[in-house]
């Protein structure tokens, strides 16, 4: 019988090597697996490569990770933020590497990686220092930038119900860099909200098909009064 | 002597902008500034908003206490959905855009040159944390390209400048700025005069910009 469901966070990341290079989905206060980061604290791996949009805020989550100086590289869009002071001091000392990347080149080269497309020719970044360096090509009138994938070892993705077979649906603006990650990388880690029976997915309605996940552990949510879940980030 | 004029406020330049988009337009407006434009899209005019974290058809920011983080923009503020609106994931969000679907997007800015060059997401300083998100995405994919900025820096400097200093968001890709003293057209030929707030002459225009305007 095919069970994905992990037992515990532990459980979920067991195995994870040194050196591995960790996609973490999420975008601002929605889609991050909070649980899967601090979990990976736990782990203890060390000399990371990070993918994630961002670099993290305050001192929990990634900016956690990134403050135990186990992370050698990060590669992201939007390192900056009003508290992003953990990778700020780490970057301008030298102790951590940042590849930076337009955001939607960062989600193509992750979703070419799941695809695999070998490179691809994008107009975002011509002509600027982010493509310095970079092959380029004029087709049809237009010049383009040849972007390559960017393979993972482990996705930390969060998504909101599962099933044991790894099929899963998310909610609202946290589906963000989930699906893409989920594709490009050698083993998916998912939390979410929900486990339900096989069968009970809508078939419809499922983003990410079971073939791209590998575990999933729940990890019960904090709702507010509104309905609505509270910040977590 | 020249005449005396009164700048766009925020308000009123964001009102400016949102007037120039048509019924059925689908429009994503970049933090800061711009997310101001969509309070002032006539309510009888049917607009798609897309954010690039996975959303079309973004409605307002909700009722106080109800907001979820689940559902915000890319600016990080909770939001809600109207109906009819989609959620998807980030990779298509950035096709819509890269792949020539949204009709505008309205991007604050750094310089922008009379040929549509960009310079909004870096100063080049030596210590500036770098960060560049979707602006060169959102720049090169969108079918026009608008920018919303002061015309003049707090030192008196045009914005609008013959060729960028700081680093290149993308390359020819402004159709129009929005400005508190004026709105130009970009293109290969340079700059070309939309309108300016009452008062101030074509002239006067011209010497704060220091280049050629066409009428």
């Amino acid at each position: 019988m095919i069970n994905k469901i992990a037992n515990s966070v532990a459980q979920a990341l067991d195995g994870i090597k040194d050196g591995a290079t960790i996609m973490i989905g999420g975008f601002g206060t929605a889609g991050i697996p909070n649980e899967l980061i601090d979990g990976l604290i736990a782990h203890g791996a060390k000399d990371l490569t990070i993918v994630n949009n961002n670099a993290g805020n305050g001192e929990q989550g990634l900016a956690g990770l990134l403050k135990t100086g186990r992370v050698r590289k990060i590669i992201c869009s939007f390192p900056r933020q009003t508290d992003s002071y953990v990778f700020d001091e780490l970057y301008r000392s030298g102790k951590l590497e940042l590849e930076l990347v337009p955001q939607g080149n960062l989600s193509e080269r992750i979703r070419a990686a799941g695809a695999g497309i070998g490179a691809f020719f994008t107009p975002t970044g011509y002509g600027t220092e982010l493509a310095k360096g970079k092959e380029t090509r004029l087709i049809d009138g237009k010049y383009y930038v040849l972007e390559y994938p960017i393979q993972g070892d482990v996705a930390l993705i969060k998504a909101e119900s599962g099933d044991r077979w790894g099929n899963l649906t998310y909610r609202m603006t946290a589906r963000n860099f989930g699906p893409s990650m989920a594709m490009a990388c050698k083993r998916t880690v998912a939390s979410v909200h929900e486990i339900v029976e096989l069968g009970a997915l809508d078939p419809e309605t499922i983003v990410t098909p079971a073939i791209f996940v590998s575990q999933i552990v729940k990890i019960p949510r904090q709702a507010t009064q509104a309905g609505g879940f509270k910040k977590t980030a | 002597m020249s005449m005396s004029y009164t700048k766009r406020n925020k308000d009123q330049l964001a009102a400016r902008i949102a007037q120039d988009i048509p019924e059925g337009a689908v429009v994503n407006l970049g933090i800061g500034q711009p997310t101001l434009v969509a309070n002032h899209i006539p309510a009888n005019r049917e607009v798609l908003l897309h954010s690039e974290n996975g959303m079309l058809g973004m409605g307002p920011a909700p009722a106080p206490g109800q907001e979820d983080y689940d559902l915000i923009n890319a600016g990080k503020q909770p939001v809600t959905l109207l109906p009819g609106g989609s959620f998807f994931h980030h990779t298509d969000s950035f096709a819509m855009m890269r792949g020539g679907h949204l009709d505008i997007c309205v991007l604050g800015a750094f310089q922008v040159s009379p040929q549509g060059d960009l310079a909004n997401w870096h100063t080049g300083e030596a210590d500036a944390i770098p960060a560049v998100g979707g602006a060169m995405d959102l720049a090169v994919g969108a079918r026009q390209t608008w920018v919303m900025m002061d015309l003049l820096t707090k030192k008196g400097e045009s914005k609008i400048v013959a060729q960028c200093s700081y680093p290149l968001t993308g390359i020819a890709c402004v159709r129009r700025v929005y400005t508190d003293l004026a709105t130009f057209e970009c293109s290969p030929q340079g700059l070309r005069l939309i309108d300016k707030v009452d008062g101030l002459s074509h002239e006067e225009l011209e010497k704060l910009v220091g280049l050629p305007i066409a009428a």
